[in-house]
């Protein structure tokens, strides 16, 4: 599960104060809010990749708030995708279980697998710079999934794709979700895309801080 | 069909106006800018025409001038390697390690505020430090390196420091007008151009890769070599040639720190001085030549391999 207690992170100019929020084990939580509250803040202190001041993150039983990024078991799919430039797609998904230090042949058997599951098979040769949106999603995807983590963390994966894309998309995260059993958090400011996966949704009132669950049938935006 | 009244600012057709042509403009700025191309084309150009096959021919005949190659060469090149063993570190951590913001509004935290502040100075003058060997005069480097190793540190100087402690089967380490204060006069001038472009390369690198790669499982440094490094190969190629070009062109240190001894410290610009002294203008420009096609080659590497962003900042 993906636990915030009173979670205190600095997000540039202000603070993001006394943030809870728990999603059980295997779910699919949806942290919605607009842009500017600070939402990437909390997925990158999830990470480690942000310094807390104060409060406790506890990921599958287990308090990470001290622990280095390396060590949490989180699969991190940012905004950006950040693909690297100088890896083909089957170097990414193979990337963490080389650090890893995994036998060749387990390495092998687990891109082909994730490259299944992504349908990606076809693209294992190219690099990112030949890839469209919708394929680099995919591999970010795959990379964050490789070495089979706890929690997936994403950040917008929707954003910027276009609508067939995004139905496909759609498709594929629910397929991962029931095939991996990952505990996700998504963010977004889109409520049709809290509507189409989510099982728990959180919504960030205002700039510093306050997640408050939301019933899926009273999302922002949405018509009473 | 009755006509509708036309709002009160309804859009007005555009009058008819003669535009003066813009070529023109364009063509003033192309003559005064071209300009200066013609200038660098005709000084290399007069170079060419005033030697021939038979000077440089003669020119390369001659032992100290092979020398000069030899040791131009050598000299450059450890240069280039020392250069990027320190600015591949140094423009990753300049470029990595940002003071943030301070803080504000109601969540302003002064203490924090003093820190930033303080952590903002530090780096602003660490940047300015490294542009001191960039606007210094070349002579006043080459003095300055001079007076380090003269000074005392318990009544020795450092000079007379190394030659004591570090010697090898008779050898005696040995700096100031010898081999190793050319190579040192070099490095101090070349390697602020490496560190520049390095971090203008970790400037245009996201973070974002490295810190997925964190994530992944890495430790700081296995992100650094397995990420960004792969992703920073045309920038580290880029400051290669352009700290080897530098170090090729190093004349007023060298002279300062390293004298112009022929067969032993003399260089391809010292060697351009020492002819130039005794009029034999034929071999200078024959050996300024070399330098002329040496630095055409690096620009080539640079334009076709190389990342262009430090060459377009000015570097």
């Amino acid at each position: 599960m993906i636990q915030l207690q009173q979670l205190s992170v600095r997000a540039g100019p202000f603070v993001l104060k006394d943030i809870n929020l728990a999603i059980p084990t295997g779910a699919y939580g949806v942290l919605m809010g607009r842009t500017g509250t600070g939402k990437t803040t909390i997925l990158e202190a999830i990470c480690g990749l942000r310094h807390t001041i104060a409060g406790q993150i506890i990921l599958m039983d287990c308090n990470v708030t001290a622990s280095r990024v390396s060590e949490r078991g989180v699969g991190y799919v940012p905004q950006d995708r950040a693909l690297f430039q100088t890896m083909s797609v089957r170097e990414h998904l193979a990337f963490a279980l080389v650090i890893r230090k995994w036998r060749q042949l387990e390495i092998d058997q687990r891109v082909l697998e994730l490259s299944d599951l992504l349908g990606i098979d076809h693209l294992l040769n190219r690099r990112p710079q030949n890839l469209s949106g919708g394929e680099a999603q995919r591999v970010a995807l795959g990379r964050a999934l490789s070495s089979r983590p706890g929690i997936l963390l994403l950040d917008e994966p929707l954003s910027a794709l276009d609508d067939q894309t995004r139905e496909e998309m759609y498709t594929l995260l629910k397929s991962v979700k029931e095939r991996t059993g990952v505990t996700t958090l998504h963010i977004t400011h889109n409520a049709n895309e809290a509507r189409r996966l989510a099982d728990c949704v959180f919504v960030m009132t205002s700039e510093g801080g306050c997640v408050q669950p939301v019933p899926l049938n009273q999302l922002p935006g949405e018509k009473s | 069909m009755p006509q509708l009244p036309s709002p009160p600012h309804a859009p007005q057709p555009i009058p008819h106006r003669r535009l003066r042509s813009d070529l023109p403009f364009l063509l003033s700025l192309a003559v005064i800018g071209g300009l200066y191309v013609v200038l660098i084309l005709a000084m290399l150009l007069a170079d060419v025409s005033f030697t021939s096959p038979h000077h440089l021919l003669s020119a390369f005949a001659s032992q100290e001038i092979r020398y000069a190659i030899k040791l131009s060469l050598l000299s450059c090149t450890i240069t280039t390697i020392l250069s990027l063993w320190v600015a591949v570190p140094l423009g990753y951590l300049m470029s990595r390690f940002r003071v943030a913001p301070p803080t504000r509004g109601p969540q302003k935290d002064s203490v924090l505020n003093a820190r930033r502040t303080l952590l903002r100075i530090a780096a602003g003058l660490l940047d300015s430090i490294l542009d001191i060997p960039i606007v210094l005069p070349p002579l006043v480097i080459g003095l300055s390196l001079l007076i380090l190793f003269q000074v005392h540190i318990n009544g020795k100087s450092i000079e007379k420091i190394l030659y004591d402690n570090i010697h090898i089967a008779g050898w005696h380490m040995s700096v100031t007008y010898a081999i190793p204060s050319v190579i040192l006069a070099q490095f101090s001038v070349a390697c602020a151009f490496a560190v520049r472009t390095m971090r203008v390369t970790f400037d245009q690198i996201s973070p974002r890769s490295e810190q997925v790669a964190l994530t992944l499982g890495c430790t700081r440094a296995q992100a650094f070599w397995l990420v960004v490094v792969p992703e920073a190969r045309r920038g580290i190629l880029t400051a290669a040639t352009l700290s080897w070009a530098r170090a090729l062109g190093e004349f007023g240190p060298i002279l300062v720190f390293s004298g112009a001894t022929r067969l032993k410290t003399e260089v391809l610009p010292t060697t351009v001085f020492l002819e130039l002294s005794v009029g034999n203008i034929e071999a200078a420009v024959a050996v300024s030549l070399l330098m002329v096609a040496a630095a055409v080659i690096v620009l080539l590497i640079v334009r076709l391999f190389g990342s262009e962003a430090p060459l377009g900042r000015g570097i």
